[in-house]
Order: structure tokens, then C-alpha cells, then sequence
């Protein structure tokens, strides 16, 4: 079956590169709205589009920065004394700002521009897009500074501000949902281009979510850890996930200039992944007294998510199937490789790691945080660059340089590569450390050179994510640079 | 509109219906979920002491969940549905870069070394990575009439003035005093919480209290400091030398070298408080590690405080131990 489009392929853009090579995007709108219309809808979309990512990097900085001081007290723990410097107040302030400050927003900004282009409209309200930016933006700096003067709702994974703060989050989600909607809504192609699917899907559930959170009545005791393995497991694979993959179906095509590999296996990779990946929160919770059922269930489904992560991965990697040479030309296509191996790697772990046999070993150790950084940073953050560096120049018509690019890549790819690895070979020593029933204290030291690795890779992560700044600034406010041939190409068929 | 409505509208439906089944309704039975036997809620100042607890993140790199697993029977028995009844917003948490503190209240009885380990952990464990919470203390020129001041040593200590805590210390010392297991019923003790299977690994967490050790196994000079090294350098510290003011001496001491054992060994198996040793007067409580260790770890132990730092005391078999455990209290 390599012949693909599938049964929707018809439809869309992404899937017809011949007649997409015809007519330009300027053409196209030029046939349905006078060409000065279009041309201020396109303003207007680009500038959506640009504010959020600037604001998603001001957020990805900080975060990172929080990050990098958080690596240094675990070897200098003195450092930085004092309520507001706590080690206790910063971790959450950056897993949240890491959430709600950088990947939410990136990615919401990259969800309106594939929405507008795949289903050759404009976005329907513009005023909404900036009222949810301005939401997000609040919502993420008053709860960075609560988290920081001890307003804490509990140290519960991703939802520690206080609940108004939330609410806030939650007008965000449903301001963006129903913007997304509409804006679907009032497509000019017949069929929804898949990628639409998995973005409003995410934002709609991502809404069903943040409520289940809030609402107090079923979270006392061992409740509310039941609840606690439902949220943080669905706020990130039911949030960012579906968005990203989105991003693929949409970005992918259009790098490459020919369609998805197989719409179907798409399709079907949403429906497995809306019904298998609710299930499986309380596998956060393995040896917990949380009903031994409700545990087992989890682990069951959590072997079950290889179907759609396989068929999903598989989907992008063939639709690659001999261009990979184009990566030598496209940093672009680069990352989002990356994120696609990301996605492949850090999903198969997630399900090696849900067994009892080796969550007994792993659970509680830096094998964790090695793997929410495969994921969060390996598949989400990477992803997340592969579409802005893919997109925002079709958008903005500004192209960073080369240079900029390779500075941001490699230091990346390499500081993420000592940051997982480190963590996982010292988590695993830990694991073995408590099996041997050696004094705990054992543990903490032997964590020791592997706390210095990653801060080593940390420090080179974070020092790429100036280079990102720097190409976003040139992406937006910059003049166009010479661009480079693939986005060229892509900018082309856009 | 039509495919709008199934692809979007569908998917919520379909998502609605799984978070209801998997969030809600678990969170509703589970929340029902009566206090076990013996657990109770907090008082007003072990709340407020919580709430600092939550407030400065203590989770993210303490747990409170005792696996049934034997690498987890350290931190107390394994935790039961009913231990959490009172537990909102709960603290479970998901990294243990420190130790469990589940049943840390027991197992770290004594205020004046949480006091100072909070003050500043390395004063008494050296290789510790947690933050200093000082800023929970305040620096006078004289404590005030009945509070005693926290006896740092010397290297830790401020140049001038003495340590007190300031309320948030007080109310986390009493939160973390309060956090102690309430025993289970011997029948359930027996079997895991809930029906349970106890372990993946097939190796079951046997419960604290091991009274049938087999008997005559000889010293285990590794063993012994390992067990020392978990158990007791957070006081007594690894030199021997315990913290002046704060923790008695080992090395050199007298119940030590004492050719009879009978007072070292009735000291590890059941506790011990305001002792006077070489002449100065110790309040601290020492926890009391009967109902933790084995007969065989304890010997292990005591053998090795006997013949280490200079101490020359006589050692002591599992079957003394076992004699002294025999007698009670």
C-alpha cells in the first residue's frame, strides 16, 4: 500500500502537491476575497502566529533558566537560600512555566495557523486568538508568582497554582477552543484535514480536563490520588501530544511536498489514542494503595498505546521514505525528525516502564525525570521547532540562517541526548541501590556525577534555546534573510 | 457541519465518558475510603505544619508511600487505603530523592535533630542535598524565657547569637513528629493492605517486627556498618562522635565498653531519653529500634559500635539480643 492520501487525501492541501504547485496561496484567496482583504488576513494570522511563539520563547527561556538553577543546587545546595529560592517553590515554577508558559502557547499559536492554511479560510476571530494569549500569559504569571510565595494547591503534578489561577487557564482553553472550532468551521474545503482532528480535539479535551481537575468533591485521600494519576498523565498526552501530532500531519506534508503516508492509518491512530491513553494515569501509582484493579488496568493500556504511537511514528517515517538525504539542506525537517523519534522513544519507554517488574526498579528515581525530558523536550519541544521553523516563515516571510539554526540544533540535540542518558543510567543505579537495601544515604551519593551530567547537558539546552530566540527574532521582526531552499519550496506551496 | 460535529463534538463525547469512568468515579469511591484503625486527624498546629510542608514543595523529592516492596520496609510497613483518609491535598509524590518520610515521625523521634537537620542538613548528615530551611529560624542574642535554643555545631552554628525556630519550624516539627504509622491489626499485618499481592518481585516485604531470626549467625563487619550507617550516623554521626550538646558519643562511651551489655543492648532494642553520658545531660529522644530490626541486625550493630572508633567493648550475640527482647520493656 504505498499509495497514499487514503480516503480523505483528496481534500487537502498537504496531499495534493501537484495542484498545490499551481496556484499559490495568493491565487487561491485572491479567487474568494478582494486581494487587499487577503492580504490583511494574512497580516493578521502572521501576527497571531508570531505573538505567540515570541511569548512562548520569553516563557521557554525562563523556564529553562529556573531549570538550571534547580540543576545546580543538586550539587550546591546552599546555594540560593531563602523561602523564595527554595528548591521546594522553583520545581513546580518550572514544570509549570515549562507547561503552561511555553509548550501551551507555542503550540496553540501553531494550531490557528494550521487550522487558517488546511482549511483555506481565515481565522475567526482574531480579537479571540489575542484575548487567549493574553489569558495563557496571565494565567502562567500569576501562578509563577503564587508557586513563588507559597500559594500552593498541593504538590500535585501540573496543577499546584491555586484554582482561580486555573480558571484562568481555563477560560484560555475554552476562549481557543472555540475560536479553533469556528474557525474549522467555516472551511472552504469539503473534508476536516486531519491535523484539525488532533488540534481541536486536544484543546476540547484539554477543557474536559482542567474541570475534572478543579472540581473538588470526588478528591479526598486516596480520591484525589486517583484523580492526581488521571490529570498529569492526560494533561500532557491529551494536550500536547495530540497538538504536535497534528503539527506533523500538517507540517510534515508540506516540507516534503507530498502528501501523509496514509490518512487512514492517521485516523485510526486518533481513535486508538483518544480511547486507549485516558486509561492509563494510575500507572503513575504502581505499588500505591490505589485499588490494585485500577492499577493493573493502566498497565494493560499502557501496552495498548504502542498501537497508535507505532502507527503514528510509522506514519511520519514513511512519509520521509527516501528523502532523508533532505536533511543535510533542512534543519526544519531535522527537528521534526527528532520529535518524531522523540515521540517513538519516549512513548515505547513510557510503556516498558508501566510493568511492575520494572517500575519496582525505576519508580521514584531520576529515570522519571530522564523520561518526562525525552518526551516534554525530546518529542513535544522538538516538535514544537520543527513547526515554527517550518511554518512562521510561510507566514511571516522572514527565514532565519542557517547559522542560527545549526546553533540552536546541535546544542540541543547533544544536551538532551547527556541529560536523558545521564539520568537514566543514574536513575537506575538508584533503583538498584534501594533493591540492595544499602543505606539510603548510598543512593544520594551515587546520584552524584550523574546530577553533574545533567547539568552539563541542561546548560548546553538551554544555551540553544538563545539561538531559537535569536532565529524568532529574525522570523518576525528581522528582514527576510535569503531562504533556504526546502522552506522555499514549501513557502511555495503554502 | 455534519463531519464537524462527529470529529469534534464525537471525540469529546467519547473523552467525556472515559474521564467520567476513570477520573471521576474512582475519585468519588476512593474518596469514601473510611480512616484505617488508629489513624487520625491532624491537630490544629500538625495542619498548619502541613501546610508549610506543601507550601515549600517537600513532595517533590519526599515521598509518603510505603510500597509493599522489601526494599521499601525501611520506611515502615506497607501503606494501607485507610492511612489517608485525612491526607488532603495528598503528598504521595512521585520522586524519592530523600527518603520516604511516611513513618519518619517513629523512625526520627527526636526534635532536636529534626531542628537541626532543618536548620541545616549536612550539620548532621554530611552527604545531604536537601536546602537549609534557616530562614524558618530566627538569630536572637538570648532565647527567650522557656524556648531552647537549637545546639548547632559549632561549624554550622552563626558566629554570634543562638538559633530558635520561628513558628513555621514549630508547626512543620509538629507535622512531622505526627507523621508515624498506625499499626495494623495483626491479621492484616500478616497479609498485604487490601488483598494486594505483596511484590513483583516475588519477595515479600516481611513485616517490621522479626522475632525468629535464626539464631548463631557470627558478626558481619560490613553488615554491621551498613546497618549503623542507615540507622544511626544521623545522630551519633560516622565518626562515633555523636553531635556535642545534641547526640551522645559513642566512641569512648561507657555503656559501650562495658564488659555486661545488657544496657547497650536495651538501649537500641527499646530507646532511650535524657540520658546523662560522660557527664552531660542529653534530652533528646533516641528512637527505638526493637520493632524495626532483627535480632541479628541488632547484634550486628552493637558489635560494631563495640569495636569501632577506639571502643573496645566485649561483642554481644543474637541470642543476648533475643534474651533482652524476651524480658520487655
Amino acid at each position: 500500500m504505498h499509495v497514499s492520501g487514503g480516503i480523505h487525501g483528496d481534500a487537502l492541501p498537504p496531499a495534493q502537491p501537484a495542484e498545490v504547485k499551481k496556484t499559490g496561496p495568493a491565487m487561491e484567496m485572491a479567487t474568494a476575497h478582494p486581494s487587499s482583504a487577503a492580504r490583511r488576513d494574512d497580516q493578521a494570522l502572521a501576527r497571531v502566529f508570531s505573538a505567540y511563539t515570541i511569548c512562548s520563547v520569553a516563557w521557554l527561556l525562563f523556564a529553562t533558566f529556573i531549570g538550571i538553577v534547580l540543576a545546580y543546587k543538586f550539587g550546591a545546595p546552599d546555594f540560593g537560600s531563602g523561602a523564595w529560592l527554595t528548591f521546594g517553590r522553583l520545581r513546580p515554577i518550572h514544570t509549570n512555566a515549562t507547561f503552561y508558559g511555553w509548550a501551551s502557547i507555542a503550540l496553540v499559536g501553531l494550531a490557528y495557523y494550521i487550522a487558517v492554511r488546511s482549511c483555506r479560510t481565515t481565522l475567526y476571530s482574531t480579537r479571540l486568538a489575542w484575548v487567549g494569549l493574553w489569558l495563557f500569559n496571565l494565567a502562567a504569571i500569576a501562578g509563577t508568582i503564587a508557586l513563588d510565595l507559597g500559594y500552593s494547591a498541593g504538590d500535585l503534578e501540573y496543577r499546584e497554582w491555586p484554582w482561580p489561577i486555573r480558571l484562568i487557564f481555563l477560560a484560555a482553553l475554552g476562549v481557543t477552543a472555540w475560536n479553533l472550532v469556528a474557525t474549522v468551521a467555516r472551511r472552504t474545503t469539503d473534508d476536516i484535514y486531519l491535523s484539525n482532528w488532533y488540534t481541536m480535539g486536544g484543546v476540547l479535551w484539554t477543557c474536559i480536563i482542567a474541570i475534572v481537575a478543579i472540581l473538588p468533591w470526588y478528591q479526598y485521600g486516596l480520591g484525589q490520588v486517583s484523580v492526581s494519576g488521571f490529570y498529569m498523565h492526560n494533561a500532557v498526552g491529551m494536550w500536547f501530544t495530540p497538538l504536535a501530532l497534528g503539527m506533523f500531519y500538517y507540517a510534515l506534508p508540506k516540507l516534503l511536498n507530498r502528501p501523509i503516508y496514509s490518512y487512514a492509518l492517521g485516523v485510526f491512530a486518533f481513535w486508538t489514542n483518544l480511547v486507549f491513553y485516558p486509561i492509563i494515569g494510575a500507572h503513575h501509582f504502581l505499588f500505591s494503595p490505589l485499588p490494585w484493579w485500577l492499577q493493573t488496568t493502566a498497565i494493560v493500556f499502557s501496552v495498548a498505546m504502542l498501537v497508535p504511537v507505532l502507527g503514528g511514528s510509522a506514519n511520519f517515517l514513511l512519509t520521509m521514505r527516501g528523502r532523508f538525504g533532505e536533511l543535510r539542506h533542512s534543519y526544519p525537517l531535522a527537528f521534526i525528525l527528532v520529535g518524531v523519534i522523540g515521540y517513538l522513544v519516549g512513548s515505547t519507554q513510557g510503556t516498558v516502564e508501566a510493568f511492575r517488574s520494572l517500575q519496582a526498579v525505576w519508580h521514584l528515581t531520576n529515570f522519571t525525570v530522564g523520561h518526562s525530558h525525552l518526551t516534554m523536550y525530546g518529542f513535544v519541544t522538538f516538535a514544537i521547532w520543527g513547526g515554527v521553523y517550518a511554518l512562521l516563515p510561510a507566514a511571516t516571510d522572514k527565514y532565519p540562517g542557517q547559522i542560527g539554526l545549526a546553533l540552536h540544533f546541535w546544542p540541543a540535540l547533544v544536551g538532551s541526548f547527556i541529560y536523558v542518558i545521564s539520568l537514566s543510567i543514574g536513575g537506575t543505579i538508584q533503583g538498584l541501590d534501594w533493591v540492595r537495601e544499602l543505606p539510603f544515604i548510598q543512593s544520594v551519593v551515587d546520584m552524584q556525577p550523574f546530577y553533574v551530567w545533567r547539568g552539563v547537558g541542561g546548560s548546553l539546552m538551554f544555551l540553544s534555546h538563545f539561538a531559537f530566540a535569536w532565529n524568532v527574532w529574525r522570523m518576525t521582526f528581522g528582514h527576510s534573510a535569503r531562504p533556504m531552499a526546502l522552506v522555499a519550496a514549501a513557502e511555495e506551496a503554502a | 457541519m455534519n463531519k464537524l460535529l462527529l470529529i469534534a463534538g464525537g471525540s469529546t463525547l467519547v473523552y467525556g465518558g472515559i474521564a467520567i469512568l476513570m477520573g471521576v468515579l474512582p475519585g468519588i469511591t476512593l474518596s469514601q475510603t473510611p480512616a484505617g484503625p488508629g489513624v487520625k486527624p491532624l491537630t490544629a498546629i500538625e495542619a498548619e505544619g502541613r501546610a508549610v510542608y506543601v507550601a515549600n514543595g517537600c513532595s517533590y523529592c519526599h515521598t509518603q508511600q510505603v510500597r509493599p516492596l522489601s526494599q521499601d520496609k525501611v520506611f515502615g510497613r506497607p501503606s494501607a487505603p485507610g492511612d489517608f483518609a485525612y491526607q488532603t491535598p495528598e503528598l504521595l509524590g512521585s520522586e524519592r530523592t530523600g527518603p520516604d518520610l511516611t513513618n519518619v515521625g517513629a523512625r526520627q523521634p527526636s526534635p532536636v535533630w529534626q531542628y537541626i537537620h532543618l536548620y541545616n542538613p549536612r550539620a548532621v548528615v554530611p552527604a545531604s542535598i536537601m536546602p537549609s530551611f534557616s530562614w524558618m529560624f530566627d538569630v536572637v542574642d538570648k532565647a527567650p524565657a522557656g524556648v531552647t535554643p537549637v545546639p548547632l555545631p559549632k561549624a554550622y552554628a552563626p558566629a554570634h547569637g543562638v538559633v530558635v525556630p520561628k513558628r513555621e519550624a514549630q508547626a512543620l516539627l509538629a507535622y512531622l513528629l505526627s507523621l508515624k504509622q498506625a499499626p495494623l491489626p495483626t491479621a492484616q499485618a500478616a497479609a498485604a493492605p487490601s488483598g494486594q499481592p505483596m511484590a513483583a518481585t516475588g519477595k515479600p516485604a516481611h513485616a517490621p517486627a522479626v522475632a525468629a531470626a535464626p539464631a548463631g549467625s557470627a558478626y558481619d563487619a560490613a553488615k554491621g556498618e551498613q546497618l549503623f550507617s542507615a540507622n544511626c550516623s544521623a545522630c551519633h554521626q560516622a565518626t562515633g562522635e555523636g553531635v556535642p550538646e545534641a547526640f551522645p558519643p559513642l566512641k569512648g562511651n561507657a555503656a559501650v565498653n562495658d564488659a555486661d551489655p545488657t544496657q547497650h543492648i536495651r538501649t537500641v532494642l527499646y530507646g532511650l531519653e535524657n540520658v546523662v553520658v560522660g557527664g552531660v545531660k542529653y534530652e533528646s529522644p533516641m528512637p527505638e529500634f526493637g520493632s524495626m530490626l532483627s535480632d541479628d541486625d541488632i547484634a550486628n550493630i552493637i558489635d560494631y559500635e563495640r569495636s569501632s572508633w577506639g571502643n573496645h567493648g566485649k561483642p554481644v550475640t543474637a541470642q543476648q539480643v533475643a534474651a533482652e527482647r524476651a524480658k520487655g520493656k
